[in-house]
């Protein structure tokens, strides 16, 4: 590098290397080429006798308006935008080391959850097509791979060894209660295991993914949106891994053979624990490039569920038709109250907190108060013949998380009302959001170790 | 003498592959090249150069390669390529053109 003896001279070029940085239309080399050319201008300037703080007025003017330039680089680059989206920054030229690296160790680690999900396969826990998937399987599925998950965010944020082996705590004890208890086959409690394991584990991934700094920097707000997004391109990647499927079943039986055995034994397993480590890589790689999906899809369905529950609601009061409680109703309800939480922390974490309320909010502030009545009504009607049902592990499983959604969506409603009427800040409420988010993992975590044996493994 | 944006922009292209056709070069030493060439009467925004050569890099008429410059830092060198060439040739009609054209108009007047 030519460096300039004038200290302030290189800190101003630094200063001007970030701002032009954080274009996006540039990228790593274009900003590069342009820095070398400031910096000759630089030199011819200061060599004509300029000194350098005048020398770097000047250069900077010669080199036009940022606005302008970016607008034509974006014309001159119109596929970079796209590009990006899969692309580690930086990876056709330019200094690519630690892009090139990510992708070994993303690609080793989805090898490694790979192999991680066929290990069991040699003691005997088969997978083939003719037979149920066993629950083994099932119950242990987030074992196989968010331990690997982990590994990568601890690998890409430089924490150390031993905060490594604290986060392994959490999977070793996931581990064990996943398989020491001697539940009664397709019983209840296993289900239940099934379903929560993955809920009070996703937290330790969430600590990785922090660096363990769980308070800090609105950390877990980033670990939302980068849930939100980690969904989304999981779908994305299980509708390709569907259509490969399809594609493999058409050609190896257009020649007699049956994949079968490959499709059930391989392709699903190992895909799907793979999938989820490269679709980890993939939310990391593309942050901050285009806006996010989650909260793009927020916007569109919470005036559309807010409208549909009003119709419920006011179907309901003018036919005055009971709710008929059935069995499933209670998770049918549970559900949409994650719906509404889900959409509430999304909408949230896409939301500029300064901004003042507007349209938008009072829509939000409408769709949490009528699922809490529609939820409250649902709970009343469930209440009154709860005598008749008798406690089950999967009621009462039902019944805790009703109440913590519950009390989530209530206070959020408080605190949304505030807002919209000045007396409280956006802060607070999303304050509580994120601080709110460890009960449903804690809850998850109850359920799993405490639920079989206190309903007896049935 | 203050030159339009359009007719800036129009030149570009021509002028960058000619200066190239003189020998490989990289950013700023084009622009030096162009002031000099046009006796300070073409004023170019140094930065609005980077588009056009990556422009031109995709269209495939000049190659690019990252080497080390003489103080050791990465520059981007520009290399002409044969399908450069041909547009230049291509270029150079078109301007000799309009430039012909114009001449035409412009002496009757004189004449006249």
């Amino acid at each position: 590098m030519t460096t300039f003896a004038d200290r302030p001279l290189e800190e101003q070029i630094a200063q001007w290397r970030a701002y032009v940085s954080r274009r996006q239309a540039l990228s790593r080399p274009d900003v590069e080429e342009l820095e070398g050319h400031l910096r000759d201008q630089l030199v011819a300037l200061t060599d004509a006798g300029l000194a350098g703080d005048e020398a770097f007025l000047i250069a900077v003017k010669r080199m036009g308006s940022l606005d302008a330039l970016s607008r034509e680089f974006a014309r001159a680059h119109s596929d970079r935008l796209w590009k990006q989206l899969v692309m580690a920054p930086g990876a056709a030229d330019g200094p690519a080391q630690t892009g090139s690296a990510e992708t070994l160790v993303v690609f080793l680690l989805a090898v490694a959850a790979a192999c991680a999900i066929k290990v069991p396969a040699l003691f005997g826990h088969q997978l083939s097509p003719d037979e149920e998937m066993p629950l083994f399987y099932a119950r242990n599925a987030s074992i196989f791979v968010f331990p690997l998950l982990a590994v990568y965010f601890v690998w890409k944020r430089g924490s150390g060894m031993v905060s490594g082996l604290w986060l392994a705590l959490p999977f070793a004890a996931g581990a064990v209660f996943a398989n020491v208890f001697p539940f009664r086959p397709a019983g209840d409690t296993e289900v239940l295991t099934v379903l929560h394991l993955p809920i009070a584990l996703w937290l330790a991934v969430g600590f990785a993914y922090v660096r363990g700094r769980w308070f800090a920097d609105g950390g877990r707000m980033n670990f939302v949106r980068f849930s939100g997004e980690l969904a989304i391109y999981y779908v994305l990647i299980a509708l390709g891994g569907f259509v490969s499927i399809l594609f493999t079943f058409m050609m190896f039986r257009a020649i007699d053979m049956n994949p079968d055995w490959f499709v059930a034994g391989w392709l699903i397993p190992c895909g799907a624990v793979g999938a989820l480590i490269i679709g980890s890589w993939l939310v990391e790689a593309k942050q901050s490039v285009i806006e996010n999906m989650a909260p793009v899809l927020t916007r569109l369905f919470t005036p559309l569920f807010t409208v549909l529950l009003l119709a419920f609601l006011g179907t309901m009061a003018w036919t005055g038709s009971p709710i008929n409680v059935e069995r499933e109703v209670l998770i049918g309800f549970d559900l949409l109250l994650v719906l509404v939480a889900g959409l509430m922390l999304y909408a949230t974490s896409a939301r500029d907190p300064q901004a003042p309320p507007d349209f938008f909010d009072g829509l939000q502030l409408l769709l949490v108060a009528s699922a809490l009545v529609v939820d409250g009504v649902a709970l009343a009607a469930i209440a009154a013949r709860i005598s008749e049902f008798g406690f089950t592990p999967n009621r009462v499983a039902a019944l805790g998380e009703n109440l913590i959604l519950l009390v989530n969506l209530a206070w959020s409603a408080w605190l949304y009302a505030r807002f919209l009427r000045h007396r409280g800040s956006f802060a607070a409420l999303e304050r509580w959001q994120v601080a709110y988010l460890p009960v449903y993992s804690v809850w998850a975590a109850l359920v799993v170790v405490m639920f079989p044996p206190l309903f007896g493994y049935r | 003498m203050h030159m339009g944006k359009d007719l800036v922009a129009a030149s570009a292209t021509p002028l960058v592959l000619a200066i190239l056709a003189e020998g490989d070069s990289y950013g700023y030493a084009i622009i030096k090249r162009v002031t000099e060439l046009s006796g300070g009467h073409l004023q170019w925004t140094d930065g609005m150069l980077y588009p056009v050569l990556h422009r031109l890099e995709r269209q495939g008429h000049v190659a690019a390669k990252w080497s080390a410059s003489e103080q050791g830092r990465r520059r981007k060198y520009y290399r002409i390529t044969r399908e450069g060439r041909a547009q230049l040739v291509a270029q150079r009609q078109q301007w000799k053109a309009v430039d012909g054209t114009l001449r035409g108009i412009w002496m009757q007047g004189c004449t006249a």
